[in-house]
Formats: structure tokens, C-alpha cells, sequence
């Protein structure tokens, strides 16, 4: 079984969010890059399993410059096989996932794995193009997912609805909580991922369709009305008269 | 040129948020003085007309039973007829799990720009404003094509409803085996009569603090009182107390509700990234020191086996009275 998971970069969830250059450039002084969670825990190390169980390779993919080195390392100590990165400064999701394919190179992969979102951009819609690119079925929000036979089976959680489909690879899906617990990287591993083959691809150059012509920081809250504990039920009439919210 | 907008369904019944992404369209439309068509796919219990009270004309119904779930190629197939009968160059979805999976398959078909996750009209630029960084930032997208797919995050944008109803047109569309991605094997209802998460205007969540799952009832009482639904923090779900699908934040479900109650949550970054585009925030929690008061709007310092049923019976006096 082969695999490809895509990974992306992303500030730490603790990070502070702040721009640069007139609000156009985000700023990345003393910002921590992780894995994206989504990626991480539930995509890559469920691809991990599943290799564990059955054989076969997994490969991470990741577009983006040299100083993302740090994230791919982390994602091969973790146990992907080897890693392919695109060298370029992603726009948008459309252009990241059109090198996606043009990285792949005409590689036939049984699954592809994106996260279910990104927590910078938080547009979830990676794995959607990545699909239609490839003509590939597309199960989207997976929490689960099993090898029975020559099926896959998976559970999607959506709006308080779970279902449970059946699908034939190849295929595209984009993975959630539930799928697999994250795992920490062992010292065999941190060794066994500085000798682990990545790849490095110019992009075939496709265009962004969108850009970032600014970004904003949200409003300060006003600050947070206390109301002692012995008045508890005055909250009931603030949030009806004063927040008008009930 | 026209703008068509997908509807969806649950049950056969138009969603909340189909209303919402209808008047986005309606609104879009008018600014640009054409019209907003709809398509809706899958049986329908006959609430399609309602369209017209949030600016819609015509909708055009899919009513095949195959296509009562979601799979993208199939859904893709219809949302792209309508695409061809109305002649539209852009589509409006909800940012929902559905529209999500929908929106970018629809864009490369009709070399569109997709602005993702958006809570209001194009400014005078043409830019469209979209929540980033968990909640954390906004960016205003500018699209580079001619065509748009656009997807409206549920419960932001707000709209006037009006009088009318909107003339339902069936569409055929031919679907074959390979139109569908998957087969769907089995539907679990997990929402017990409750609005889900996503979705919800009123959200009642608790934490640790709460000592046990024995000791949920008061949570309960307090949803139920409200019509909130009920959701929970990760350490919560993670060692069972409440189901998985309750629980709100960074790894778990991002929720933007009217007003979110957090009882006995301490308000850990990566809780707060899930529920800080809530609109209003009630924080309760014993320890005065816990960093949610200060991204709360009204915060209480006691005792929640205390607090909270007190809340439930203000609740039952303001409706009586």
C-alpha cells in the first residue's frame, strides 16, 4: 500500500498572530512552526498504522521553502518513509495542491491524506482540489479509517451525524479527531529521520486564484462584566436585555 | 451574469445555514442588479418555496433519492446543471462539511477563484473578509479570476427576511455508478433532538470543574432550559466523560455560536481557538484566576453545583413572566 500524506506548516496554536509590511505579511519573528495538528495527529500517524499493519510505504509532501526542513524531519522521525518538498512560497490552496500534483509526477497512490484544515488558513478545502485534479473519490471529515479486504472503510463525522461509507482505492480524504492519537517521535526514530530520503521538486509554476490583499486583528473584547455569585440570576436578564443573545 | 446557490438539506428540510448562504446570494445578486438561483438535491419535505422569503426567485430540485447524501462527484455533477441552466458565474455554499467538499471540485470546473470560510459581502475593492488563524486574525481575499465559488461561514451573516416564495423547477441530472464516490453504508444520528454544534446559536459547555460525568445533569437541565446545545473540553472527551463529537476547540469542533457558556473550563489557548467567534461569552468558573474571564463578556466566580441550577431556575421565571 502506498501513501502520500500532505503536511503544512503552520504558527503554533500558541503563537501570537501579528503582520508586517502595511498588514500584507504575516510576521514570523519568534513564531514556533509546527505540523499542522490535523495533519499530524490524525492524517500522518493513521497513515503510519495502516503501514504497521499491512506494509507499504508512506511519503509526506510538503510545499514550501528550505526552513520547512525542520517540520518534514519531524514528520519522517514519526516514522513516514521518505519526504517529497516542493521549493516554493504557497499562495493559495488551489496553487499548493496543483504542485501537489505536479510533484507527484504520475505516482499512483492508493490514499492521499490532507487534515480536515489547516489552523492558519482554516479553509479545509486541500483535499476537495486535490480530488478533482486527480479524478478521485473524495470522503471528506474522516474520523475513522479501516482496511477490510479490498475496501476501505470510514466514519465521517459531520454536523451532529456520523456516517459510515465504503470506498475503493485510490482515494482522497481529509482526516479528523478520532482517526489516531498523536504520537511523540522516539530517539530510533529522530536518528533513523536525518538519513531518510527527501525529495526536493521546483514548481511546475501554476498561479494562485486568490490572494491576501490584507490582514486585520480582531477588535479588543471590551473587557468581562463580573457578577458576583450571589446575584447569579442577573446574568439571565443581561444576557436577554443587555447582550440580547437569549 | 446570474449567481446560482447551493441549498442543503438534512432530513429533506432546508438547513439553517441554507438560508443563511441563500441571502448572501440574494444580497450578492442585488448588489450587482442580476439574479440568485438555487439548487437543492435530494428528496425534500416541501420547504424549498421558503426561499423566496431571504430573496430567492427560482430553485431548481434534484429530488433523486440517491442524492439524499453527500458524495462529491454526484452533488458536483447537479451543482454544475445549474451552473449550465442558469448560466451562472458564481456559486455560493455554506462553509459547512458539505460545502467544503463541494467547493473546490466546483471551482476548477468553472476556473473560478474560491474565497473560503466568508462572513460578508465583497468591500468596495472586491475583497472578501474571512476569520484566519483560528479566530485569531481576519484577511481580506482578493479573487484573480473572473469567476467566483465563495462559501459562507454558518452563522455570520445576517440578512432580513421577507415575504415571498420561490417557484421549485425539478432538474433532472443523470446519474450513473461512477458519478458516486463511495457507497453509504449506515447514517448514525448523533444529536439526540439538539441543533448540532456546528450550527448551534446557544451552546452550554463544561469542563473539568465538573468533577464527573455523574455530575452532568445540571448541564443538561441548563441546555434544555435554554434550547442550547451541549459541548464539552478536550480533557473531558478524552477520558470519556462525554462523547467525542461534543467536544469544542483547536482539535475538535470550531463553534460560533450567539452565546457560549463554559462552566468550570479553565480556558486553555486551544480551547479558545474553537469557540472565540462566539458572539457573547459566559465564563463560570471557581477559580477567579482562570485565563477565560479574560476572553469572557460576563463572568461568575462560584461554585457551579451552585451557580448553575440557579441559572436554570432565572430561565424558568423570565419564561414564565
Amino acid at each position: 500500500m502506498k501513501i502520500l500524506v500532505c503536511i503544512s506548516k503552520v504558527p503554533d496554536t500558541t503563537a501570537k498572530i501579528s503582520f508586517t509590511d502595511n498588514n500584507t505579511k504575516f510576521n514570523e519573528d519568534k513564531v514556533q512552526f509546527i505540523i499542522n495538528p490535523y495533519d499530524e495527529w490524525y492524517a500522518l500517524v493513521r497513515a503510519l498504522e495502516l503501514k504497521e499493519a499491512n506494509g507499504g510505504t508512506v511519503t509526506v509532501i510538503n510545499a514550501g521553502l528550505a526552513d520547512n526542513e525542520q517540520i518534514i524531519r519531524k514528520a519522517l522521525a514519526l516514522g513516514a518513509d521518505d519526504a517529497i518538498r516542493i521549493n516554493m512560497q504557497p499562495e493559495d490552496a488551489y496553487q499548493t495542491a496543483a504542485e501537489i500534483v505536479a510533484a507527484m509526477n504520475g505516482e499512483q497512490y492508493d490514499i492521499i491524506l490532507t487534515g480536515k484544515e489547516t489552523i492558519d488558513y482554516n479553509g479545509g478545502i486541500m483535499g476537495g482540489f486535490i480530488a478533482e485534479m486527480l479524478d478521485l473519490p473524495y470522503v471528506s471529515m474522516a474520523s475513522k479509517l479501516d482496511k477490510n479486504g479490498d475496501v476501505f472503510v470510514l466514519e465521517r463525522e459531520i454536523e451532529g451525524v456520523k456516517e459510515i461509507v465504503e470506498v475503493k482505492a485510490p482515494f482522497v480524504l481529509s482526516a479528523q479527531k478520532g482517526m489516531a492519537e498523536a504520537r511523540i517521535p522516539n530517539m530510533r526514530g529522530i536518528l533513523a529521520s536525518k538519513s531518510k530520503p527527501v525529495k526536493v521538486v521546483e514548481p511546475s509554476g501554476t498561479g494562485a486564484r486568490t490572494h491576501v490583499a490584507a490582514f486585520a486583528l480582531p477588535a479588543e473584547k471590551g473587557g468581562c462584566k463580573m457578577i458576583p455569585a450571589e446575584n447569579a440570576e442577573q446574568l439571565i436578564d443581561l444576557l436577554k436585555n443587555e447582550a440580547k443573545v437569549i | 451574469m446570474s449567481i446560482l446557490v447551493f441549498v442543503e438539506l438534512q432530513n429533506g428540510n432546508l438547513k439553517k445555514s441554507a438560508f443563511e448562504a441563500a441571502a448572501y446570494a440574494a444580497d450578492l445578486a442585488a448588489s450587482r442588479s442580476t439574479e440568485a438561483v438555487a439548487i437543492a438535491l435530494g428528496e425534500s419535505n416541501g420547504d424549498l418555496e421558503q426561499l423566496g422569503k431571504v430573496g430567492i426567485s427560482k430553485v431548481w430540485h434534484v429530488a433523486d433519492a440517491k442524492l439524499n447524501h453527500l458524495t462529491s462527484r454526484s452533488y458536483t455533477k447537479c451543482i454544475m446543471a445549474g451552473v449550465e441552466q442558469t448560466g451562472a458565474d458564481t456559486v455560493v455554499l455554506s462553509h459547512t462539511s458539505t460545502g467544503k467538499t463541494l467547493a473546490p471540485r466546483v471551482a476548477i470546473r468553472m476556473n473560478a477563484g474560491l474565497l473560503a470560510c466568508v462572513s460578508d459581502l465583497p468591500d468596495a475593492e472586491g475583497n472578501y473578509r474571512k476569520s484566519m488563524f483560528s479566530g485569531k486574525a481576519w484577511g481580506n481575499i482578493g479573487n484573480k479570476e473572473g469567476a467566483a465559488v465563495i462559501t459562507v461561514n454558518p452563522n455570520a451573516y445576517t440578512y432580513v427576511v421577507k415575504e415571498g416564495a420561490a417557484a421549485v423547477e425539478a432538474l433532472a441530472v443523470l446519474l450513473g455508478d461512477n458519478d458516486f464516490d463511495y457507497t453509504v453504508k449506515e447514517v448514525i444520528n448523533e444529536s439526540a433532538g439538539m441543533t448540532p454544534l456546528p450550527e448551534a446559536e446557544l451552546v452550554v459547555s463544561a469542563g473539568r470543574g465538573m468533577k464527573g460525568p455523574e455530575n452532568w445533569g445540571i448541564i443538561e437541565e441548563l441546555a434544555g432550559e435554554l434550547g442550547a446545545t451541549t459541548a464539552c473540553s478536550r480533557p473531558v472527551s478524552d477520558i470519556g466523560w462525554r462523547p467525542h463529537h461534543e467536544h469544542v476547540g483547536q482539535t475538535g469542533i470550531t463553534i460560533k455560536p450567539n452565546l457560549y457558556i463554559a462552566v468550570g473550563i479553565s480556558g486553555a489557548i486551544q480551547h479558545l481557538a474553537g469557540v472565540n467567534q462566539s458572539k457573547c461569552i459566559v465564563v463560570i468558573n471557581k477559580d477567579p484566576e482562570a485565563p477565560f474571564f479574560k476572553a469572557a463578556d460576563y463572568g461568575i466566580v462560584g461554585d457551579a453545583f451552585d451557580v448553575v441550577p440557579r441559572l436554570t431556575e432565572a430561565i424558568k421565571k423570565m419564561k414564565a413572566s
